[in-house]
């Protein structure tokens, strides 16, 4: 049995704004019958003002679907469209007080029919390329699709990396099975076999020009944001010391126990855009100048 | 949670272990602590007990010695054994044929052994869930190592014919295998008259304690153990014995025994009673499997464009306990594996509801859960964008139309 907080199931057994709206301006359909769930919001649009007067779902899905769609509508109810955009899918999450692992894909279809109705109204085309895998590492949520496409996107090649880009592996480590064989399988795909020795470090000959390597680590920071943003978080390009690289962390990852693990990740990336060994730092301030030793 | 009390619906998954089986079980934690192969008196009274149990156990499934007993830490490891036995004993053999359906004991071990360069043969089934021995004759050949086939269905019950399936491996000089732990206990077993060679069991699929079970090894079968260590079971299964839950087994087996007609008869009637009760009040529901050979306690409908665990969520606080082959029950995101394989269709797959009774079960309870299915299948389709005012929307994949699936 899933261990559901109270509030999720409260909202399932008492779902709010559940059934169709007939004089709805706004409708966000996402998901299907073959995936196992499928959310359709639909709200009340005020036209001049963009507030959402009224919202209401259907959705086909398991408790925490239907827990979602209700707490999504209670969410959005009065915000404007670009309010209602802020909720980000940890914030439904955090709503119902909290979600299983396996289940935060319900709080993100929430968040997509939110985006998609918002779409609608706005006659935009939505287009989401989210696509699930099965669940790799459960302390952290993340899934082989996602996984996969860091491999294949960074060129990985060992476990610690993928642990570094993506958190998986990084908790109870069970799923490190897993992760070998999706670098097994990816590394197959460009011709190379997986080992499970630490890969040797590359460094790129080269000097790169300051402006060079400064465009880089905004690039890879540039990168790192929609994942920190998704789990509530940011990240600021503070200043460049020499080999030390000064950010800021906010939101959510300023002092989250991830906030290691997540500048590690960044840090690895940093080394291999610019090909040198640098430091990656995190400062509290916003922008000092003077920075301790 | 209601005030009513629980019913348990969900015997499949696992049972209650019998009172009687734990009570006997408690003096082996406590006075009778003593291994059995210990040379003094600590041990000996506890060896004696553990033949009486295993002649118990040999009794339930009619094997002929009691020496072909091999007890296990659960259906699991009998099912690894057995299929991992007959790799090493053959090692020129490099093939398996298994079905599409079998349980994660063997499919999961299969999906490795395939990683390892072994090729499986996964024998289909049709919409009912059966087998076509055509397709099974055809790769019988001496490249197979093991065919491994489940005597009855854990998801739907549907039965298997593995004494047929048997004879002919026994005549293509084939090993046989069967994973009867749903079946051991349900249904009349004699592996005295019998072509299977090994068969695995497990004793809290039968009113017995967890974490103990068993592999029938036919006298002569060739063999290697998975553990090597001390010489318990013969050699065969290195590790002291799990004495207490050995002794709990043993009584089960003999509790499952006298209840053999009981199940058949009683339990069948409830369980054809739920079946009728439900299908007549609720639309777009059909029964799965092969309803007509099944195992007598399990139902499992299909309730098509609602969601499993919504439904086992609602009937949980009306006190109903019951699974499901639903994607979100398991944190996968496929329905079960066997509902895959028997085509039922997604609209149907992802509200599979399974109901496995056993003797324990009353039927004022069935009656309580023939109520209590309707109205929660009606509110959950409610709820679903799929369903309309008076029934499902006639081209469910057009009237909603995600922007992305
Ligand atoms: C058909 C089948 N085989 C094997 C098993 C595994 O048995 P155990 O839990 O004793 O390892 C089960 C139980 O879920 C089962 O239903």
């Amino acid at each position: 049995m899933w261990d559901y907080s109270e509030t999720v199931k409260e909202h399932f057994y008492n779902p709010r704004n559940a059934g169709p709206m007939a004089d709805a301006n706004a409708i966000g359909e996402v998901g299907s019958i073959s995936c196992g769930d499928a959310l359709r919001l639909m709200l009340k649009v005020e036209p001049e003002s963009e507030k959402i007067l009224d919202a209401s779902f259907q959705t086909f899905g398991c408790g925490s679907a239907i827990a979602s769609s209700s707490a999504l509508t209670e969410m959005i109810k009065g915000k404007t469209l670009t309010e209602a955009l802020d909720v980000s899918n940890q914030d439904i999450a955090d709503f119902l007080g909290g979600l299983p692992p396996e289940k935060m894909h319900c709080s993100v279809m929430g968040r997509e029919a939110l985006q998609s109705a918002v779409a609608n109204f706005r006659g935009e085309e939505w287009k989401d390329d989210h696509e699930e895998g099965a669940l790799i590492c459960k302390c952290f949520a993340i899934d082989s699709v996602m996984i996969e496409d860091t491999i294949r996107a960074n060129n990985l090649c060992s476990v610690e990396q993928v642990t570094n880009y993506t958190k998986a592996g990084g908790g109870c480590s069970s799923c490190h099975e897993g992760i070998e064989e999706l670098l097994a399988k990816v590394m197959a795909e460009r011709g190379e076999t997986f080992s499970p020795a630490p890969p040797p470090p590359k460094t790129k000959p080269g000097k790169l020009s300051t402006l060079e390597r400064i465009r880089r680590i905004e690039q890879v920071i540039e990168k790192a944001r929609p994942n920190l943003i998704r789990d509530h978080g940011d990240i600021e390009l503070v200043d460049v010391d020499g080999k030390t690289i000064y950010v800021s962390m906010k939101g959510a990852c300023s002092g989250c126990q991830m906030e290691a693990l997540t500048l590690g990740g960044i840090q690895q990336q940093m080394i291999e855009a610019l090909g040198e060994i640098v430091k990656v730092v995190p400062v509290k301030a916003v922008a000092p100048t003077k920075l301790p030793a | 949670m209601s005030a009513l009390p629980p019913i348990y619906l969900d015997n499949n998954a696992t049972t209650r272990c019998a009172p009687e089986a734990v009570a006997a079980m408690l003096p082996y934690f406590t006075e009778q602590f003593g291994n059995p192969s210990s040379m003094h008196s600590f041990g000996a009274k506890v060896g004696h007990e553990v033949k009486a149990a295993r002649a118990s156990l040999q009794k339930l499934i009619g094997a002929e010695y009691d020496s072909e007993i091999v007890y296990t830490a659960g259906g699991t490891e009998a099912d690894n054994t057995a299929i991992l036995s007959a790799l090493k004993a053959s090692p020129d053999r490099k093939e398996i044929i298994t079905t599409t359906v079998e349980h994660h004991a063997v499919l999961h071990l299969c999906d490795q052994l395939e990683k390892d360069g072994y090729i499986i043969h996964k024998l289909k089934v049709d919409g009912k869930g059966r087998l076509s021995l055509d397709e099974y004759r055809k790769l019988l050949t001496d490249k197979v190592a093991v065919v491994s086939v489940m005597w009855a269905n854990n998801e739907t019950g549907t039965f298997f014919p593995v004494e047929e399936m048997a004879r002919m491996a026994r005549d293509a000089n084939v090993l046989f295998h069967t994973d009867a732990v749903q079946a051991v206990g349900k249904v009349e077993i004699n592996m005295a008259e019998s072509a299977i060679d090994m068969l695995s069991l497990s004793g809290h699929k039968l009113h017995g304690p967890k974490g103990i079970g068993a592999l029938y090894l036919r006298r002569g079968s060739r063999f290697r153990p998975l553990l090597r260590g001390g010489g318990q079971e013969r050699g065969r299964r290195a590790g002291t014995e799990n004495v207490p839950a050995i002794i709990g087994l043993g009584i089960a087996a003999q509790i499952a025994r006298e209840h053999m007609a009981f199940e058949n008869t009683q339990v069948r009637a409830l369980r054809d009673k739920l079946q009728a009760g439900i299908l007549a009040a609720v639309p777009n529901a059909f029964a799965t499997g092969d309803v007509d050979n099944r195992l007598p306690n399990t139902l499992n409908i299909a309730f098509e464009y609602v969601e499993g665990e919504a439904i086992l969520m609602l009937l949980n606080k009306q006190g109903i306990a019951a699974s499901s082959g639903s994607a979100c029950t398991s944190g996968s995101l496929e329905p079960s594996h066997v509902m895959r394989a028997m085509g039922i269709p997604y609209t149907a797959a992802h509200g599979t509801i399974r109901f496995s009774l056993s003797r324990e079960n009353t039927e004022d309870e069935i009656d309580r859960v023939i109520a209590a299915v309707p109205p929660i299948i009606a509110q959950l389709r409610k709820l679903s964008p799929y369903w309309g005012e008076n029934g499902p929307i006639t081209d469910p994949e057009k009237a909603f139309a995600p922007t992305y699936a």
